[in-house]
């Protein structure tokens, strides 16, 4: 079990990365799986930092990285605003460039990279993302 | 991270090295727009060096093939992107408003 609590700044995205990379590579995945994981744990964490706590330096993230032998559960922990992800809608590339919107564009990363994403808020104000990838 | 940027008689080249999340975003965003803000729009984007990208540092090149687009003056095509960053952002369909070339030379020549 990997655990580390980081400041909730864009600063840590590099960390968070580095820390969740050592927890993964024991399980050998293949190197897209592995950098894809990389990819929606920072989409997550970005989504925590911009609208969970609105800005940066409001709160930790804590990760921890649960690891057998033929899966990760990733679960992130923040005291931030509840986060209800059917209120997100997915953006519509078929739409003219110049009226895209790429908002919601990390979280449909996040769904179609993960095998399951559960998005949870405690009764103690702590919201908590559980995401596992299999092997 | 690393930017260098290089204007040649056509088009602009941008390289960037390393990781582009949201705390790196906004400075190759500030390279692009000092392009863009001199009046300039063809612009080759070199990823050969990139290791990461989140959807934060797509939609910073989104925002610019806006302005290069605008007006039909202009292009900010992708050159050298890696396997599994094309692929992770095809997942999101992110790259569908980008022309993708092999490499820098390919890209450079297409203006």
């Amino acid at each position: 079990m990997y655990k580390a609590t980081f400041p909730g700044r864009f600063k840590s995205l590099a960390e968070i990365s580095e820390f969740v990379s050592r927890a993964i590579n024991e399980i050998g995945f293949d190197e897209t799986t592995a950098y894809m994981i990389l990819v929606a744990v920072d989409e997550a964490c970005t989504n925590i930092i911009e609208h969970a706590y609105g800005g940066e330096g409001q709160g930790d993230i804590q990760c921890s990285c649960d690891v057998t032998e033929d899966l990760v559960k990733i679960t992130l922990r923040d005291r931030g605003e509840p986060f209800d992800p059917t209120t997100v809608p997915e953006p519509d590339f078929s739409v003219p460039l110049q009226e895209l919107n790429c908002r919601g564009a990390g979280l449909v990363l996040i769904q179609k990279i993960m095998d399951e994403t559960n998005f949870e808020s405690t009764p103690d104000g702590e919201n908590v993302l559980t995401m596992i990838k299999r092997k | 991270m690393d930017i260098s940027t290089k204007q040649f008689r056509r088009c602009d080249l941008v390289k960037a090295e390393g990781r582009i999340d949201s705390n790196t975003a906004p400075e190759v965003r500030d390279a692009f727009e000092a392009i863009t803000e001199d009046g300039r729009f063809r612009i080759v984007f070199d990823m050969s060096e990139v290791t990461f990208i989140s959807s934060v540092g797509v939609w910073v090149l989104l925002e610019t093939q806006k302005t290069c687009k605008r007006y039909n003056r202009g292009d900010l095509v992708i050159a050298n992107v890696n396997e599994k960053i094309q692929h992770t952002l095809d997942l999101a369909g992110l790259l569908t408003f980008f022309r993708i070339y092999d490499d820098v030379l390919e890209a450079v020549g297409s203006f």
